[in-house]
């Protein structure tokens, strides 16, 4: 069991952050695939405008409970969870809360970059469109600004009518982080995002995410720890569906509390 | 599981523990020199200078090479940083004994102004301090770390003591003497330095053990942790 709030009394990296507020509170959440658990009891307070590193070996349930924050895992049979995740004091499990609402409020940005067969910008476009948005100069404007938000407006400016795929992997990969920032959300959940990247392309993604936490709440899933260890503010190390340890990203990676996580971040298992 | 970088991290620990038996050796006879008057001794430890110099440069290369190939994290992370900075402690712990061994040489041809007390007390002080430095190194001894930094005060005073002594009995009473003084002055002021760099090693041996930087808070250290 860790300690849901972390303290950030020492000098870290996350007292630059500018505030203090929580986004996210995960409350006693246990996850089952049927009659397997694939997360046990995980309490987990996070702060806005702050990245939290997901980190794990394979299996550890760490892309479970990314899913969870947006209720992708819902799609799959068989599935049932106990306890609360609240964005803003609300719990996303509610009934009466509209999951397609949720899933505006919480964008998803997957290992392989997955554009449409449609032009870059009907891929930013995109959401904005299925959601009743019919005034053009307004999409244009959110088009260019998302485009401008994911780094890419500068270099796709000149052919925005030319296909998604023309672009290259790490180009279509800020791509879908422009069309997941065109419906203003205040979450991003980002799976692996630069998995499949070259280091240049995964250099851009790094400082975007950076950038991007200024105006949003962002939980990173990675197997590279260099990677979570530059990127966010605070890492939680799962491990067979538990959470062992969470704290501010600089301790994880230089002093950590428990001895498998100092075990793991230092490839003496893996 | 072994790993390859605990095969590095091993190599490491041996060039680190050469160059402190090269240290210590250097502290040792450059102080023997002093009051043998052996000039031959002093040039010795001047010329063995040179291979200390080497070993820096090579036991840096080799953690230049473990920071951007390995990219290590937490014990591991601290471990290298520590070695990085008692290298460095060594090296200029090695410059210090060549002074002493050029007050040595200075000093050879002429009568001692007094016979030496407190010097060798002060050197013995400084063996000890970076022996048991080392030594909580090898160990992981925090205690150890702790007693050899509480320890430094002692090398103040007899620094202090030293040095009043010259001026005030010697100096002050007899310009004359002031030739067979200043180099006994600056011993002691350059075994003392010896002392602070022990020192400074012992801070960076609790900072790999317990990640906690104690530099210039030795006042922490009183009375446990």
């Amino acid at each position: 069991m860790v300690d849901s709030i972390v303290d950030i009394k020492t000098t870290t990296k996350a007292d630059k952050v500018s505030t203090n507020q929580i986004k996210i509170q995960v409350k006693h959440f246990n996850f089952y695939y049927d009659t397997v658990q694939a997360l046990k009891n995980i309490q987990m307070d996070i702060r806005m405008n702050t990245v939290v590193g997901i980190i794990g070996p394979s299996g550890c349930g760490k892309s479970t409970f990314l899913r969870c924050f947006n209720r992708m895992n819902d799609t799959i049979n068989g599935i049932r969870y106990e306890g609360v995740i609240e964005i803003d004091g609300r719990n996303i499990f509610d009934k009466t809360l509209d999951v397609v609402d949720l899933r505006r409020e919480v964008g998803m940005v997957f290992q392989k970059s997955n554009p449409f067969p449609k032009s870059i910008f009907e891929n930013v476009a995109y959401g904005l469109k299925i959601n009743g948005i019919k005034d053009q100069n307004f999409i244009a404007e959110r088009v260019e600004y998302s485009l401008r938000g994911a780094a890419l407006w500068d270099e796709v400016k000149d052919r925005l009518n030319k296909s998604a795929f023309a672009l290259s992997g790490g180009q279509q990969q800020r791509l879908c982080i422009a069309r997941a920032l065109a419906v203003e959300p205040e979450v991003l959940l980002l799976d692996e995002p630069a998995s499949a990247l070259d280091p240049i392309a995964t250099a851009k993604v790094e400082e975007l995410i950076h950038e991007l936490k200024k105006k949003y709440t962002i939980l990173i899933v990675t197997h590279n720890m260099q990677q979570a260890a530059r990127v966010s503010d605070y890492t939680a190390f799962f491990m067979m569906g538990e959470l062992k340890e969470y704290d501010v990203t600089n301790k994880i990676f230089t002093n950590p509390k428990e001895k498998i996580t100092e075990d793991y971040v230092t490839g003496r298992f893996g | 599981m072994e790993r390859h970088l605990d095969e590095e991290l091993e190599k490491l620990n041996v060039d680190l523990l050469k160059m402190a038996t090269l240290t210590e050796r250097a502290i040792h006879n450059s102080v023997e020199a002093l009051k043998q008057g052996n000039k031959e001794l002093a040039e010795a430890v001047i010329a063995n200078d040179e291979t200390i110099d080497e070993m820096e440069i090579r036991i840096e290369e080799q953690i230049i090479d473990l920071l951007a190939l390995f990219q290590p994290m937490a014990s591991d992370l601290r471990f290298i940083t520590t070695a990085m900075h008692i290298n460095a402690e060594m090296e200029r712990i090695a410059d210090l004994t060549v002074n002493i061994s050029q007050r040595a040489i200075e000093l050879a041809d002429q009568p001692l102004l007094k016979p030496l007390v407190d010097i060798p007390k002060l050197a013995d002080q400084a063996k000890w301090m970076m022996n048991k430095a080392i030594d909580s190194f090898v160990k992981h001894d925090e205690n150890l770390a702790k007693e050899v930094i509480l320890s430094d005060k002692r090398s103040n005073e007899l620094r202090s003591l030293v040095i009043s002594e010259l001026i005030t009995d010697y100096m002050a009473k007899d310009g004359s003497t002031v030739p067979r003084a200043v180099p006994l002055l600056l011993v002691a002021r350059d075994l003392e330095r010896i002392c602070d760099h022990a020192a400074a090693i012992a801070e960076d041996v609790i900072y790999m053990i317990q990640a906690k930087i104690v530099k210039h808070h030795r006042e922490k250290l009183q009375g446990g942790s």
